[in-house]
């Protein structure tokens, strides 16, 4: 029997993405009604890991990019809001004389430069990492990652190590973001407008020859296309996401530090991404919601929860060559049958 | 003159495979590059389209100096290349191996678009929302020369198009390339059916140890039967 066709999804495969982010979107409530409001705050890391995941599996599931500098750039990020919100706090301008600015606490403003930022980074550090490929390219994003996670702890002014507290309160245009709900929502919102914007990219002719070059290079080159550029621009938006990512983080919290950029914390972004499976645009949010539940769960039972963990991840990677999104396909696939 | 190399050497690393090769393509021309394996025909291919940097030698391409660019910038300039072992994307649908390779170029003739490029291989029609590792080698040989055809070329190079298939199904793929080139299509073909090329091929040489040993018409080629004896092995 032929296969579906990938150019008309069935029903549950297209709804999926949808009735993910409803799940999501039903915590508070259910939060509330079960008089437990810690599920709030674990919603909201869930959808802002889902955001930095989906922004690497725009490279590493589409482009065939393992890259480690995730985290860095998820912390570039964190760091442009909370600084910016500390000179607010400090009443101490950056920068001086003429091109002084006294900082902000308006999200609307913070979070588009978190993500100018670490876009800009992703441009400059990819300009050289994707010159290689494979196990080189792995390294030299490593390297960047480790620089910037030094950089991090080398920033004393900014708490260097111990990082760097926002205290205080953050808005949105006006609204203030200090409320939980309110909050969760704003992060939720940012979600679903990367979901749409990242299904669209995937399958334009930029996606398209995304994909081609996860295949072959040269075959993409001799039809007149340049990967190189192509590549670089969807590391350069990937890294502009992550940047919003850590720039809703840090606006979740009011704190961020250096242990969000290590690369270990680029290995649980390549791990959520795996997890929930790499073809798709959503997989990844599924795969940051059974990350953070399952190290919340696991980490409650036991010290070394990474060893269960690992033990799930590699029953996942065996069983679900998808991911868990594959569970959709499969479920769809027998529907079909019947 | 469409295409013109001269003294071209080029060769993987330390190792020379190409040791002086000449010859030139007219416009609306078909040619071959024929010889036995290992002669230096693919490298010489390779090196036209970019994909491999010359040691020496100059490539012109409509009077300008192609040798040493990048690969899309050649495929830009209009030399499309169907590589050896039909080299489709297999992650990718039908549908979208052909429209990622589309490109208006300016100039000259009815360009080549998605529509025509399905009317022209109407199988393609039928698996258009296909993976690309679905289809038959025939069909994979038909999309690969599709995709060449979307980036509109002035020049169009087939390395083995024929191999490993039916020949039901090579036959077809030759009535298509002998429609292609009565739209004044120019083309560099390499194939090791000798009777097909002679039929529909203008001008051919014969590559041997990295040179060319013979150049002449289907008339002289077929004339001859000593040459065919001494660099095809026939």
């Amino acid at each position: 029997m032929a296969e579906s066709d990938p150019h008309r999804p069935a029903l549950v495969e297209r709804l999926a993405p949808l009735v993910v982010v409803a799940l999501l979107a039903a915590v508070p409530p259910v939060a509330q009604m079960l008089g437990d409001p810690f599920l709030i705050k674990v919603a909201t890391r869930v959808v802002v890991f889902a955001i930095a995941a989906v922004a690497l599996n725009l490279i590493l599931g589409f482009a065939g990019l393992v890259s480690l500098l995730q985290a860095g750039l998820f912390g570039v990020g964190g760091y442009a809001v909370a600084i910016a919100a500390h000179h607010v706090f400090e009443a101490e301008p950056i920068g001086f004389s003429a091109l002084a600015w006294e900082g902000s606490t308006d999200l609307a403003l913070t979070l588009p430069l978190a993500a100018a930022v670490a876009g800009l980074v992703a441009l400059v550090t990819g300009m050289v990492s994707l010159r290689t490929s494979g196990p080189y390219f792995l390294m030299i994003t490593l390297a960047f990652d480790q620089m910037l996670y030094y950089g991090a702890v080398a920033l004393q002014k900014y708490g260097g190590d111990d990082g760097l507290q926002i205290l205080t309160p953050l808005s949105f245009a006006g609204w203030d973001m200090s409320n939980r709900w309110r909050f969760f929502y704003f992060a939720l919102t940012m979600l679903a407008v990367v979901l749409l914007v990242a299904t669209r990219l995937v399958a334009s002719r930029f996606g398209i020859v995304l994909r081609a070059s996860a295949e072959n290079e040269r075959r993409v080159a001799v039809s007149g296309i340049p990967p190189y550029a192509h590549r670089l621009a969807a590391f350069t938006v990937s890294g502009a996401v992550a940047g919003l990512a850590g720039g809703l983080l840090a606006a979740g919290q009011q704190f961020v530090s250096p242990a969000d950029m290590h690369w270990v914390r680029s290995g649980d972004f390549v791990v959520m991404a795996v997890l929930g499976g790499l073809s798709t645009v959503w997989g990844p949010v599924v795969g940051a919601a059974a990350f953070v539940v399952l190290e919340l769960l696991l980490s409650s039972w036991t010290q070394h929860w990474q060893l269960a963990f690992g033990l799930i991840i590699v029953a996942v990677v065996l069983t679900l060559r998808g991911g868990l999104s594959d569970l959709v396909h499969l479920a769809g696939r027998s529907r079909g049958a019947r | 003159m469409l295409l013109e190399v001269r003294d071209l050497e080029a060769g993987y690393g330390a190792s020379k495979a190409l040791f002086g090769i000449s010859f030139d393509v007219d416009e609306g021309e078909v040619v071959t590059l024929i010889g036995r394996n290992g002669m230096g025909k693919s490298t010489t291919v390779k090196s036209v389209c970019g994909l491999l940097k010359p040691f020496d030698g100059e490539i012109r391409f409509r009077g300008r100096r192609i040798d040493g660019r990048a690969a899309h910038h050649v495929c830009r300039l209009g030399i499309a290349l169907v590589p050896e072992g039909r080299q489709i994307f297999p992650n990718l649908s039908v549908r979208e191996n052909l429209v990622m390779a589309g490109r208006v170029r300016p100039e000259g003739r009815e360009p080549w678009t998605l529509e025509r490029v399905l009317d022209f291989f109407p199988r393609l029609a039928e698996r258009l929302g296909n993976g690309g590792a679905q289809l038959s080698g025939g069909e994979q040989q038909m999309l690969a020369i599709g995709r060449a055809l979307m980036t509109n070329p002035d020049l169009l190079i087939l390395d083995e198009a024929t191999e490993g298939l039916a020949p039901l199904v090579r036959d077809h793929i030759w009535t298509s390339l002998d429609a292609l080139k009565a739209t004044g299509l120019a083309m560099i073909v390499i194939d090791k059916e000798l009777d097909a090329l002679i039929g529909f091929a203008d001008r051919h040489f014969v590559v041997e140890k990295g040179e060319i040993a013979w150049r002449g018409s289907s008339a002289e080629l077929v004339a001859d039967p000593s040459i065919q004896e001494a660099y095809l092995g026939v």
